[in-house]
């Protein structure tokens, strides 16, 4: 292993604050942000951000509320900061975690919160669905009533064809995610799950099954970050760094793709993370991907190295994604059991990999975990958000 | 921070582009900028936009969906929101990522399509720039809560509603000489007093008009351009970003605009000038009284005194504060998510001798403010030739 | 629908409840967990009187979505005798002129419908105070 080397600056994190996702029916959207930023703000000690960086997809479909950036700087007792709110569907927490670092980078600020938040209990019924279909394109995708799970039904049926899998090939992403969970406290479904009960579920978007999907719901998740020259973090605990940051893009229509299974934004956007943090893919010790559908996990794996083209359903198959395998995946439970926020998603996984990183993830633990990696998906891999972490006293 | 240049800039008339998708009109504007900057490709792609996400109908995803069509395979491209304040948070976005030092080339295009949903559906959508469960679910439209403030400042000032005409007279005169403006006919003093009452007591001539649309400008390091032949070198050189309660009813006081107090006060200091260095200020006209307010908080005039800048002509292009030089949000038009660019392009252009009919006499300092919502968020940026 | 919206929100529109900040005695409408003026947590209960005056106010012609059956109606800023302000409709206004400064006093209507098959949404508003003839 090489010495890493970092494009960025030396970007710490200062604390992070993750609310349990779930149907939050008495909660409103700015409470449950709130709750997560406030976490953050005391696990820092008691840090004042000087800007807010908000990631939420939703709110304007089914709050009816667009300017979260000001109306939550001003519900958490920071009225003036700057504040803005970062979109890219499933990606915007991974976007506004990546224009944090620029902002940071930039040296025109020192502390600043990031917040992934997204509330979708303030509606029922079929606007929730239209709203999570806005990802893929709208007019030509979506109007032929194309949801996100029909997205990864056509993904999963190719690549079932072209490689071969053999039945309930992609049922050890399900079975890994849900006995992880039963470690999070945090987790919306806690309880971990047979071959049988993956096997029986029923169909969401021929081949994909209920268990390949994950849940969303509410949450809010939050992270403080400092430049580490002008602030250090206070206590005993090693400070987390951010080492690389890296966000590329592609069609979104699947039938735009020149090579869908390619998944050709993540591959590029984890190459560049890579190159950027001076590591290579046998460096990282864990992988909090976009699981939101098993395809897309066993996709992220092969773009991003952890194996060939065609064979990143055997890693779930033969137990590597496990805590103690070669590559471990959703370690707190992923979008699969943890729960899927989102656009919030992208920075529950940046904030899960920090408490791995600090051996603050009780029952979850990865053992000695010093390299981290988080990937979010704007609808199937379209918009692509990766950051690495490490623990500061291993470079 | 390394210092950041304006190298290129692209716009699409302001106006009801019904046969356009948003995505082509984005394109539109991008790809001219490209040009303008004579290159083929940005590290990274910044979309401004306000009510993509609104239902029914929405489209997320939309910086991906923008960089493809603009054949950008691969590239980072994103969307921000700050509701009307959108345009200047992606510039000020796009500042810092190639201030960063971390990325060269930046993109930051604003777009808009607002004008082929019924009129209910828009003045919905733009409520959800105010606070949706304490103002917008009482019923007041974005017109209503700026005409509270207006009867407000009226009764504290004693300002007559005549008083506020020059503000669109001039953003009338100025539309009519921009090829990109949504307006383009001039109006007299006569035309405002006998405008339409739209809420009580704003007219329809206080008000801008909203509009489809889409601007583009290119950032660079400015240490990559050497000034000397061509295009004067236009640099960055202040950025500030404050923000407020959204709710109106929830500002300390509801006269002031604190952010805008506060934003332009980083812009200044980081520029090291005040205002009498500004040559001229692209302000966030969408009613009548944000520009007397903007005007106010920014250090142009004093407390109240916004609108006497306009009855003595200091507004006006020969004045000593031009403001709206091309039309402004009044005559220019608002495509929401988009107007924030097109005010740093019209700042570029009149920096660059490129503001045609609307040139004015050797400007080398220029400011631009983009207002979200009713004052809830602001960015103000000051840019000078160097 | 916005049923569980409407739901939370509801001790706040029929009965105005806020809050108290217990460090610096600030009143707080709507509640909000952290004060404003002094930026501590504040979650202790406060029943407003109801009672204001009109700090400004117009009349919406172009109503948005949802509230279009209703229009015109009169939406002002209400500054509650306690401090804070509210945004909300004016009702009952019959032949009393309204102008700023009036004395109002809040009541519960319907202030809207919401989604097809029009829930009922009910929340405060005000209307003047009845002088004695």
């Amino acid at each position: 292993m090489h010495a890493p080397g970092s494009a960025l600056p030396e970007i710490l994190v200062a604390g992070v604050g993750l609310t349990p996702i779930g149907e939050h029916w008495e909660k409103s959207l700015r409470s449950i942000a709130l709750e997560a930023m406030t976490a953050a703000v005391e696990d820092a000690g008691g840090l004042r951000p000087q800007a807010l960086f908000v990631g939420n997809m939703l709110a304007p479909a089914l709050s009816a509320q667009t300017h979260l950036g000001a109306l939550l700087a001003d519900f958490a007792g920071w009225r003036g900061i700057e504040a803005a709110t970062y979109e890219a569907a499933g990606a915007s927490g991974g976007i506004a975690l990546r224009q944090a670092v620029l902002a940071l980078a930039s040296g025109e600020m020192d502390r600043v919160m990031v917040v992934g938040v997204e509330k979708l209990t303030d509606r029922i019924g079929s606007s929730v669905e239209a709203a999570l279909a806005a990802a893929a394109d709208a007019d030509f995708e979506a109007v032929q009533g194309l949801t996100p799970a029909a997205q990864a039904g056509l993904l999963m049926r190719r690549y079932i064809h072209e490689h071969h899998v053999p039945e309930h090939g992609f049922a050890g992403f399900s079975l890994t995610a849900h006995a992880n969970a039963v470690g999070n406290p945090r987790a919306l479904y806690r309880r971990a799950i047979r071959l049988e009960d993956y096997a029986s579920a029923p169909m969401l978007s021929d081949p994909l099954n209920l268990f390949d999907a994950a849940p969303v719901a509410d949450g809010a998740a939050a992270i403080l970050l400092t430049r580490g020259d002008r602030h250090r973090p206070a206590g005993e605990r090693t400070p987390i760094r951010i080492l690389a940051s890296a966000v590329a893009t592609g069609p979104l229509a699947l039938h735009d793709q020149p090579d869908p299974l390619g998944f050709e934004a993540a591959r590029i956007s984890a190459g560049r993370a890579m190159a950027q943090a001076g590591l290579a893919a046998h460096d990282i010790d864990l992988f909090e991907l976009h699981d939101v559908f098993s395809i897309y996990a066993a996709l992220a794996l092969e773009s991003a190295g952890f194996a060939e083209r065609g064979q990143g359903w055997r890693l779930a198959a033969e137990g590597e994604i496990s805590r103690t395998g070669r590559i471990p995946i959703s370690t707190l439970g992923g979008s699969k059991a943890r729960g899927d926020a989102g656009g919030a998603t992208g920075v529950y996984q940046a904030a899960e990999v920090v408490l791995q990183l600090q051996g603050r993830a009780g029952e979850a633990q990865v053992p000695e975990a010093q390299v981290g990696m988080g990937q979010c998906l704007g609808g199937a891999g379209a918009t692509v958000a990766t950051h690495i972490l490490t623990r500061a006293d291993r470079l | 921070m390394r210092e950041v240049a304006v190298l290129g800039a692209g716009q699409t008339p302001v106006g009801e582009h019904w046969d356009r998708t948003l995505v082509s009109l984005a394109g539109e504007a991008a790809l001219e900028a490209l040009r303008d900057a004579g290159l083929d490709r940005p590290d990274v792609l910044i979309v401004s936009n306000m009510l993509s996400g609104v239902g029914p109908g929405s489209q997320l995803n939309l910086g991906a969906q923008i960089a493809d069509w603009c054949g950008l395979k691969g590239v980072e491209a994103f969307k921000i929101e700050a509701a009307c304040g959108s345009g200047g948070a992606a510039f000020r976005a796009g500042v810092h990522a190639v201030g960063s030092g971390l990325v060269d080339l930046t993109l930051v295009v604003g777009v808009e399509k607002m004008t082929q949903t019924p009129s209910t559906v828009t003045t919905a959508g733009l409520a959800t720039a105010a606070d949706a469960d304490t103002e917008a679910a009482h019923g007041p439209s974005f017109i209503a809560l700026n005409a509270l403030i207006m009867r407000r400042y009226q009764h504290e000032y004693g300002w007559k509603h005549e008083d506020f005409g020059a503000f669109s007279v001039n953003a009338h005169a100025n539309g009519a000489l921009n090829p990109y403006a949504r307006l383009q006919q001039p109006i007299t003093h006569e035309d405002y007093r006998e405008a339409r009452m739209v809420c009580e007591p704003i007219n329809l001539l206080d008000s801008s008009p909203i509009g489809d649309g889409a601007a583009a400008v290119i950032l660079v390091p400015a240490e990559r351009l050497v000034p000397g032949g061509g295009r004067p070198r236009v640099v960055v050189a202040g950025s500030g970003a404050a923000t407020d309660s959204l709710a109106v009813h929830d500002r300390r006081d509801l006269l002031w605009l604190a952010a805008a107090e506060r934003s332009a006060r980083q812009a200044f200091a980081q520029a090291g000038v005040g205002p009498d260095e500004i040559d001229f200020f692209e302000l966030h006209d969408a009613f009548s009284i944000m520009a007397a307010l903007s005007l106010e908080a920014c250090g142009f005039t004093e407390r109240g005194q916004g609108p006497r800048l306009g009855l003595e002509g200091a507004i006006l292009p020969s004045g000593r504060l031009p403001i709206a030089t091309q039309g402004g949000l009044k005559a220019r038009g608002h495509p929401v998510g988009a107007t924030g660019v097109y005010q740093i392009v019209e700042v570029a252009r009149q920096l660059w001798g490129a503001a045609g009919d609307n040139q004015l006499p050797e400007p080398r300092v220029g400011m631009a403010q983009n207002i979200g919502g009713s004052g809830a968020t602001i960015l103000t940026h000051i840019l000078r030739i160097s | 629908m916005e049923v569980s919206r409407h739901w939370r929100l509801r001790q706040q529109r029929y009965a105005l409840v806020g809050e108290v900040c217990p460090h610096c005695d600030v009143k707080i409408f709507p509640p909000r967990d952290i004060c404003p003026d002094c930026g501590r947590e504040a979650r202790t209960e406060y029943q407003f009187s109801g009672r204001g005056e009109v700090y400004s106010y117009t009349t919406v012609h172009d109503a948005p979505a949802g509230h279009e059956a209703y229009a015109p109606y009169t939406v002002a800023v209400i500054r509650l005798e306690e401090g804070p302000m509210v945004t909300a409709q004016l009702t009952d206004l019959g032949d009393q002129p309204i102008g700023i400064g009036t004395p109002v006093e809040m009541t519960t209507r319907k202030i809207g419908e919401d989604g097809e098959r029009g829930m009922l949404v009910y929340a405060y508003k005000f209307r003047p105070v009845l002088r004695p003839a």
